[in-house]
């Protein structure tokens, strides 16, 4: 469902991200996993067509993300680390606008609108105006405005960072309910959160895939936070190594 | 073209629901009505002037409506404009990517070009309402007097061109910064040097005069407000307002050459 081979992305002299490849299947949940600054937003930036890649390419659902643009934006729903909302907006309102956007036809706007909003549980926020709805719900609407025009690919930018315990048990819960029909990539620091929600994951270190694997392979022998910190601080010597030589 | 539609829908909505639409309209009312009130006044005192002194004749006859309350009011507005329309385009851009609104526009199957174009139409469907709030005053003088309404009109259409350029050139502004700040004052100095572009002409020789001269927003606008819709001034208009659109899409697209 999406193949992502040698994948750079260079910012003058600095690399963000250098020369990734992963894939993930159609239906599973990767965990995008990585300490602060890894690269994580950027891939995620990439994958979704709002920045080009340096070198590199990457297949969404069978389209290439530099060249077939168009087709990819249509296929994928994105979750950046800010909800994009527009806070003089109803949930509604917004919602339709988003639909629209997306390219749901006319006659189709008002269901997926609506389906949107019963499936993020938002029914009885759905005339308040954005601005007025706490972090929580704000994330919901996010949630709902990537998977309104039903993609087949969701890619979710840290979709629990700054809720509270409550609201990041019911955003999970949430993903889960949507994987199995969908593809989601979902990048996160938080640990638990992949083991509760992911088939496979990926860590990036600076830049670099240091580890991909099924998260049940990875789990068998040690703990997910043991194999994390092994692959950062294996990467972390080899990089002290290299600079050394 | 539907997704052109969407998105300057949400921008004349958004631009009605920010205080800053309701400062704007009313400043700019206000300031019109306190030229309008002035120049008529002073219209007044003229006319019983010169009918005072009988041994003039019928010199009140040379006094007109047209030159001597539409044509300054028109040119008071223009300045205003130059302050207030980047006061409503500021935003356009600038606030969707500081709250990553902006995200969302690029990572739709929306080419950028409906996107500038769709804001375009948003902001300029706003300062088209704010021009149009100004006829009551041509409403008035056609009530009470008897201006030339051709010449009327040719001002109307001038200042309407005119804010709409200003639109295009705001957006520009607006495009090229995160800062709504940045972005109001940017566009404030380009619609300034448009208007005083044409300072040297006279003492520069005849080609780069005359091009300056044609650079200069005044200059065709002073034209349409003497009652002249030359075609020169028309094109000019269009030019701009396609060039500040072409320049917003350039610099839209530019996230995409870093």
């Amino acid at each position: 469902m999406i193949e992502v081979h040698e994948l750079t992305k260079r910012y003058g002299d600095r690399v963000a991200v250098e020369s990734i490849s992963f894939t993930a299947e159609k239906g599973r949940v990767l965990g995008f996993l990585g300490p602060n600054g890894a690269g994580k937003t950027t891939t995620m930036r990439m994958l979704t067509g709002f920045l080009p890649p340096s070198s590199g390419t990457a297949r969404v659902a069978g389209y290439d993300v530099a060249t077939q643009s168009d087709e990819v934006r249509r296929r994928i729903g994105y979750l950046p680390e800010n909800p994009p909302l527009y806070p003089e907006m109803t949930v509604r309102s917004y919602l339709t606008f988003v639909a629209r956007l997306k390219g749901v036809p006319r006659a189709h706007l008002a269901a997926a609108r609506d389906r949107a909003i019963e499936r993020m549980g938002l029914t009885d926020v759905a005339g308040r105006l954005l601005a007025h709805l706490s972090k929580g719900y704000k994330q919901r609407v996010g949630l709902a405005q990537a998977l309104v025009h039903e993609p087949e690919v969701l890619v979710l930018d840290e979709p629990t960072i700054g809720l509270d315990p409550r609201q990041i048990i019911e955003i999970r819960g949430l993903i889960r309910g949507l994987a199995g029909e969908r593809t989601v990539i979902l990048s996160t620091h938080i640990l638990p959160e992949v083991s509760q929600l992911c088939d496979k994951v990926v860590i990036i270190n600076e830049g670099r895939i240091v580890c991909e694997d099924l998260r049940e392979n990875l789990t068998r022998n040690a703990s997910l936070e043991e194999v994390f910190l092994r692959s950062i601080t294996r990467d972390t010597a080899a990089r002290e190594a290299e600079a050394t030589v | 073209m539907r997704n052109v539609f969407a998105i300057a829908g949400r921008e004349f909505r958004s631009i009605f629901t920010s205080p800053i639409a309701y400062v704007v309209l009313t400043g700019f009312l206000l300031l019109g009505g306190w030229f309008f009130f002035n120049l008529v006044a002073r219209f007044n005192l003229l006319v019983s002037l010169y009918s005072s002194f009988q041994q003039m004749g019928d010199a009140s006859a040379q006094l007109n409506l047209n030159e001597m309350v539409l044509a300054p009011l028109f040119q008071n507005l223009a300045v205003v404009l130059v302050i207030l329309v980047p006061m409503i385009t500021m935003r356009s851009f600038a606030e969707e990517k500081r709250t990553g609104t902006y995200e969302l526009l690029l990572t739709s199957p929306v080419g950028t070009g409906q996107i500038v174009v769709g804001k375009f139409l948003g902001a300029a469907g706003f300062i088209a309402i704010m021009v149009a709030l100004t006829s009551i005053y041509g409403l008035i003088l056609a009530a009470y007097g008897n201006p030339e309404i051709g010449v009327m009109a040719a001002g109307y259409l001038g200042l309407l061109l005119l804010a709409i350029t200003f639109v295009a050139v705001g957006l520009f502004a607006s495009s090229l910064t995160e800062n709504q700040i940045i972005a109001a004052v940017t566009g404030l100095v380009m619609l300034l040097l448009l208007f005083v572009i044409a300072w040297p002409a006279d003492s520069l020789p005849e080609t780069p005069g005359a091009i300056l001269r044609y650079l200069a927003v005044t200059e065709h606008f002073g034209q349409m407000v003497t009652g002249i819709i030359d075609t020169k001034s028309l094109i000019y208009f269009a030019s701009m307002i396609v060039g500040g659109m072409f320049l917003t899409q350039r610099s839209v697209e530019s996230v995409r050459w870093r």
